[in-house]
């Protein structure tokens, strides 16, 4: 069909193209540029060497401010507490999932669809901000790690999404395996899961990035510096950035300078670093699970 | 034995979502930290009779509904363009590194693209300021311009989810029949034409379901988006029941007050949902659940 396509090629269609070409380059490069904004800017040397425009370059570089952050900032703690929810997090939320997903998807369960309305009400009504914040108060769960990875082990759309793919797996496997003997915790993780390896790969990488995204829950919750993850120290770093009292003071005492959004570009590189790195080997599997999704919406 | 390992899921619904739904009482209280839910005394409504007659009920509740329909009148029809222009490439390799671009800023969180926005739409610094200065205008800075603010939400929203949503219309177009077309080529169609009548009229059912979905979420302003970026200089326009929720809950405590703001968006947002996915039901056989 697209030989057909291609082999008519009237001078509108001609025309079209180009334009259509041209529209998606410049859509592109508002994607890509702001990006490639914020490497520089992050390298300058001066204020003024980013001065209004755009930059495809600069005259001279300076890692000071990767320095400076790198070694004032609590970026090494930043990591440590992201990676660890991060982590954790999605393991648990995957386990949780499973553990849900798994009995739902057994038709002949008793008592299976009030325990999935159960599940399904959540998503149509909830306590909101305030209650949820009390509850988690009252637990005793405030500047707690915890609090950062056990509300989010429960999504209703993930469970879902597993149940549904689940009930898709032959019956006679699993029949087979209670006949040797095995229980159903061995089978969920010895026979089921590496069949539903697809769902099981494309929610971890969900929840991945969820978890290496998650700020409110942090800015709420968590006081403690030691405990901060690295999006509330780029929140922090954007909110002072105007003031920028501290970084004037270690211009100071270095005798170097650079501009106060350096810092601030530095910080926001170091997070999403991981991400743009990983980026281009996992996006075929967002892509899938949007799929996998989509099936029932 | 299936129940045993229903039972950590179960606890973690019971405590996260059905304890606070509990909560909510204290919406109709006159809530104290040490009385718990149960113990503080009822309140005769209080708290929605201040609400609604506070200058911030309408505020809110207009800058959330009106901040919405232009997500959906502007942001609604983007990814169906994107989608029916990428459509229309045949280089391959293009088309695939297009698509990669696009959806990359799906994986960021407002937090660094707020940082990110900031710079650019900076009038001393950014590359807007100096689209300005092209145009021989005044850099205006679009993040504490109350005339500009709305449109920045709306602009760096399409930016940020375009690519990503326009993936599953790609999926619709690429289901389509090849035979269609080269019926519609022997026909004598040209390609404005195949594109008006084959592959726009195959999206259809997609884009009426996100439509309608788009609708029942239309309390739902962007939290994340207008809290990272938005400042006391345009809290008139930016202000929507979300943000206002956390400076009253969370920064100035007063729970029972924000519960029963709550309470009332979540109601009110329910009845839309139900009523979108009602819609839904009536005119395909979709419908979520």
């Amino acid at each position: 069909m697209r030989d057909v396509a291609l082999a008519e090629k009237s001078t509108i269609g001609r025309i079209f193209d180009s334009f259509n070409y041209l529209a998606l380059c410049i859509f592109a490069f508002s994607i890509l540029y702001p990006f490639w904004h914020l490497v520089l800017t992050s390298f300058a040397k001066e204020s003024t060497s980013l001065s209004l425009g755009f930059h495809l370059w600069i005259e001279e570089w300076t890692i000071h401010a990767w320095e400076y952050v790198l070694s004032t900032q609590g970026v090494g703690v930043g990591y440590f507490n992201t990676i660890l929810r991060t982590f954790t997090g999605s393991l648990l939320t995957l386990v949780v999932t499973l553990f849900a997903a798994y009995p739902l998807a057994h038709r002949d369960l008793p008592g299976r669809t009030p325990l999935t309305i159960l599940f399904l009400v959540t998503l149509f009504f909830s306590g909101g901000l305030v209650p949820t914040y009390l509850v988690i108060r009252s637990l005793g769960l405030i500047n707690n790690r915890l609090v950062l990875i056990l509300p989010p082990a429960l999504n209703v759309y993930y469970i879902i999404i597993m149940r549904n793919y689940l009930m898709t797996i032959d019956k006679a496997v699993e029949e087979s395996a209670l006949v040797d003997g095995a229980n159903y915790l061995t089978i969920l993780f010895k026979i089921i899961v590496p069949l539903a390896r697809p769902v099981v790969a494309t929610l971890l990488l969900w929840t991945a990035v969820f978890h290496w995204n998650a700020w409110f829950d942090a800015l709420i919750y968590i006081r403690d510096d030691n405990k901060r993850v690295l999006q509330l120290i780029v929140r922090r770093l954007y909110e002072m950035v105007s003031a920028s009292a501290e970084v004037r003071e270690y211009w100071e005492d270095m005798g170097v300078r650079f501009p106060p959004q350096s810092v601030q570009a530095v910080m926001v590189l170091a997070t999403i670093g991981p991400i743009i790195l990983l980026y281009p080997f996992v996006q075929r599997h967002f892509i899938k699970g949007i799929m996998l999704g989509s099936l029932k919406g | 034995m299936l129940y045993l390992l229903l039972l950590l899921p179960l606890v973690l619904v019971v405590i996260f979502h059905y304890l606070p739904m509990y909560g909510v009482l204290i919406a109709f209280k006159d809530y104290r930290w040490g009385w718990g839910v149960l113990k503080s005394p009822w309140n005769n409504f209080e708290h929605f009779k201040i609400f609604f007659s506070s200058p911030f009920f309408g505020r809110v509740l207009f800058n959330t509904i009106y901040i919405s329909l232009l997500r959906i009148i502007f942001g609604f029809p983007a990814p169906i363009l994107l989608a029916l222009l990428v459509n229309e490439i045949n280089n391959n390799t293009f088309k695939k590194t297009l698509q990669t671009v696009s959806y990359l800023p799906h994986f960021m969180s407002w937090v660094v693209l707020a940082s990110i926005i900031s710079e650019f739409f900076s009038p001393t610094r950014g590359p807007v300021g100096y689209l300005y200065t092209l145009l021989g205008l005044e850099p205006v800075n679009w993040l504490n311009n109350p005339d500009m603010f709305r449109s920045l939400l709306v602009v760096t929203g399409i930016w940020k989810e375009v690519g990503w949503g326009a993936i599953i219309y790609l999926a619709a177009l690429s289901s389509i029949d090849p035979s269609l077309y080269e019926n519609a080529v022997v026909d004598g169609a040209n390609r404005f034409q195949r594109a008006r009548h084959i592959t726009l009229p195959s999206l259809v059912p997609i884009m009426t379901i996100l439509f309608i979905l788009g609708l029942g979420d239309i309390l739902e302003a962007g939290f994340e988006q207008i809290f990272n970026l938005y400042s006391p200089l345009v809290y008139s326009v930016a202000d929507v029941i979300d943000t206002y929720i956390y400076r009253a809950g969370i920064l100035d405590q007063k729970f029972g007050f924000t519960a029963a703001v709550g309470l009332f968006k979540n109601t009110f947002g329910l009845l839309l949902i139900l009523a979108s996915n009602f819609v839904i039901r009536r005119f395909s056989e979709y419908g979520i659940w």
